[in-house]
């Protein structure tokens, strides 16, 4: 395997606030190669932004702490560069879209301005050549007729067309990653269809690597390769897209799964839709072993004594990898019997 | 990656494609937001008569020399305490000099005060105020608290103070109200850059690799521009105040020179005999002061984005 583009290993961040510290990341580590799409779900505050935020040093400090791990990003260690070498990834190598649209641009500028932004400072290039790519970049992410809308302002566009405006600028300068955290939450359903297709189509076009953060498991299925469920700020599950949804793993993926409706019709689609019994952990005081187990129907004592490392699932697909102590096809198997 | 998709990708985001024929339009240009501004702003009966008013008489401020019909320091013995007449409209002051000349060149002293003395105060609170607000920490605790300090002294004592101290000119007039008038520059700046720096957008910006200093500059700045510009409208007015009750308390304008305060000044000794000696400086005082709260209040109005589309 070639060398990972992306190589977080056992990063920890903590938030400090008035009633003690919130571990928001406990020791999270994955891989993303070139050109790979990753698919990160969980709830909110299961860590899923926090983290990335941190790798890139956008998380306020204070009352934001890493307090371990390493972030391999093309081989340099980002939480070990200084904030002058981070801005030079940020924008550049590392694209961001944020979650809305409506705010995430500044309503003061044009969108032209907003867009030669990072080509200015990134690229360093003049205003005209930075005026001629903003124009490409509209037209790469479909607006039409970009000339004439370049010196429009955000609210001149509708919230599918910002958005697309936010993907613009993110990809401005041929970024190897983009991170898109919550990137259609905001959007309508329709809408969110569309920008999911937009990225899949420019990820055919340009081959960069994302990391698609969402809550939403129907976005994921569409546009990732691997999948990653977190929760209580560790990974619980991770695998290729097709085997996590056909043969989950971990009981909280199964419980994501199982709270989808589903729209397939007949009689076997009518039922009553799963919902996971209970809340997410207190994050100041996290149960010692499996945050999950104690909303886990399928805990074993020893889930609330010992945290089960993230490993290859027995008998599934390579890569397909599960943090539990249990084993849940055979438990499944076991009830469908009964 | 292979190859292939590094050549499509360059290809698809135009990097190496020479920027043709594209129209070199200035990168920053405000199309409809300005004369939609303009619009609001006009719609407003009130602010556009302080608009004018205020106008008016920076015109006859800077034409004073043309307008006014005598030389204000010119003392004529016929006219001592002369009550209005043709030759004199406003009558003559307690040395016969003509009080509509006076008037007039007294407004380039008032508004000038006004002008000068906000300018310092705007100079000195915004980027005070920027630095607090954008840096936060102990930066943001020393200036602010001695913004609280300097406001728990009322205004006008503070000026008062502050150009006793100076000592009396027409200048240190102007300093002391705009030193005065700097705290309450410092607290909005500061209040309205937390207020955008907590926007989304601003994250954006930061994780797009913009600079601390790019993002105060180009993003927060502009979006507090407008607060700033309303409070330094309404602030002009209470520095006419200020610049007249200095002038009247003799720390102002120096004599013969005119100002409208220190008119006020000698006039009260001759209320009985000559009462136009107060009148005529007192609505002058009025007027542009009413013109700029009008302005002000308009410009607020018109600004506010709760009311754009």
């Amino acid at each position: 395997m070639t060398k990972p583009l992306l190589d977080v290993r056992d990063l920890a961040v903590a938030l400090d606030t008035d009633g003690g510290a919130v571990h928001a990341v406990n020791g999270v580590s994955y891989t993303l190669h070139e050109g790979e799409t990753l698919g990160i779900v969980g709830e909110s505050g299961s860590g899923k932004s926090v983290h990335v935020l941190a790798m890139l040093g956008l998380i306020p400090r204070p009352p934001g702490r890493i307090t371990g791990g390493q972030v391999l990003f093309e081989g340099r260690d980002l939480l070990g560069l200084k904030e002058r070498e981070l801005r030079k990834i940020r924008g550049g190598a590392i694209g961001f879209v944020f979650q809305d649209p409506m705010s995430s641009l500044n309503p003061g500028m044009t969108v032209a301005a907003q867009i030669v932004e990072p080509l200015r400072i990134h690229l360093g290039l003049d205003a005209r050549a930075a005026r001629a790519r903003a124009k490409e970049l509209l037209d790469l992410v479909r607006i039409p007729n970009a000339a004439a809308r370049l010196d429009q302002y955000p609210h001149e566009f509708s919230g599918g067309q910002r958005q697309r405006v936010m993907i613009a600028i993110g990809l401005s300068c041929r970024p190897k990653l983009l991170i898109a955290d919550e990137a259609t939450t905001a959007l309508d359903v329709t809408v969110q269809a569309e920008i999911v297709a937009l990225v899949q189509e420019l990820k055919r076009e340009l081959g960069m690597a994302i990391i698609w953060i969402t809550h939403d498991l129907g976005v994921v299925a569409g546009i990732s390769d691997t999948v990653q469920v977190m929760y209580a700020g560790r990974i619980l599950e991770r695998g290729p897209v097709d085997d996590i949804f056909s043969d989950p793993r971990n009981a909280y993926t199964l419980g994501l799964l199982r709270s989808l409706p589903d729209l397939s019709g007949g009689r076997a689609g009518r039922r009553r839709l799963h919902q996971i019994e209970g809340a997410p952990p207190d994050m100041r005081h996290l149960p010692p072993g499996d945050p999950f187990a104690p909303r886990n129907a399928y805990a074993t004592p020893r889930c609330r004594s010992e945290m089960p490392p993230l490993a290859q699932a027995p008998g599934a697909a390579p890569g397909h990898l599960v943090a539990a102590w249990y084993d849940l096809p055979e438990l499944l198997s076991r009830e469908a019997a009964r | 990656m292979s190859t292939g998709s590094e050549i499509a990708r360059a290809e698809a985001v135009g990097l190496e494609a020479a920027p043709s024929g594209t129209p070199a339009q200035p990168l920053l240009q405000e199309p409809g937001t300005l004369a939609a501004f303009w619009r609001r702003l006009r719609a407003r009966k009130s602010a556009v008569a302080g608009l004018v008013i205020v106008g008016l008489l920076i015109l006859m401020a800077v034409f004073a020399p043309w307008i006014a019909p005598y030389d204000p320091t010119a003392t004529d013995w016929g006219n001592v305490r002369g009550a209005p007449s043709l030759a004199h409209p406003f009558g003559g002051d307690e040395v016969g000099r003509d009080v509509l000349s006076r008037i007039i060149f007294g407004a380039r002293a008032s508004l000038g005060a006004g002008l000068v003395s906000v300018a310092l105060a705007v100079s000195l609170g915004l980027p005070l105020g920027l630095l607090a607000g954008y840096a936060g920490g102990w930066i943001d605790g020393a200036i602010s608290r001695l913004t609280d300090a300097l406001l728990a002294i009322p205004f006008l004592i503070l000026a008062i103070a502050l150009a006793a101290f100076l000592g009396p000119s027409l200048v240190n007039a102007m300093i002391a109200i705009g030193l005065s008038a700097t705290s309450t520059f410092i607290r909005l700046t500061r209040a309205q850059v937390r207020a955008v720096a907590a926007e989304e957008f601003v994250e954006a910006a930061r994780a797009m690799g913009n600079p601390p200093w790019r993002i105060a500059r180009v993003h927060i700045l502009p979006n507090i521009v407008p607060a700033i510009l309303v409070q330094a409208t309404l602030t002009i007015a209470a520095a006419i105040i200020a610049e007249a009750s200095l002038s009247f308390l003799g720390l102002g304008q120096q004599p013969p020179e005119p100002s409208w305060g220190a008119m006020l000044n000698t006039a009260k000794n001759f209320m009985d005999e000559a009462p136009w000696m107060a009148i005529w400086p007192g609505l002058s005082i009025f007027l542009a002061v009413l013109a700029f709260n009008l302005f002000g209040d308009g410009l607020r109005d018109a600004l506010d984005p709760r009311q754009r589309t």
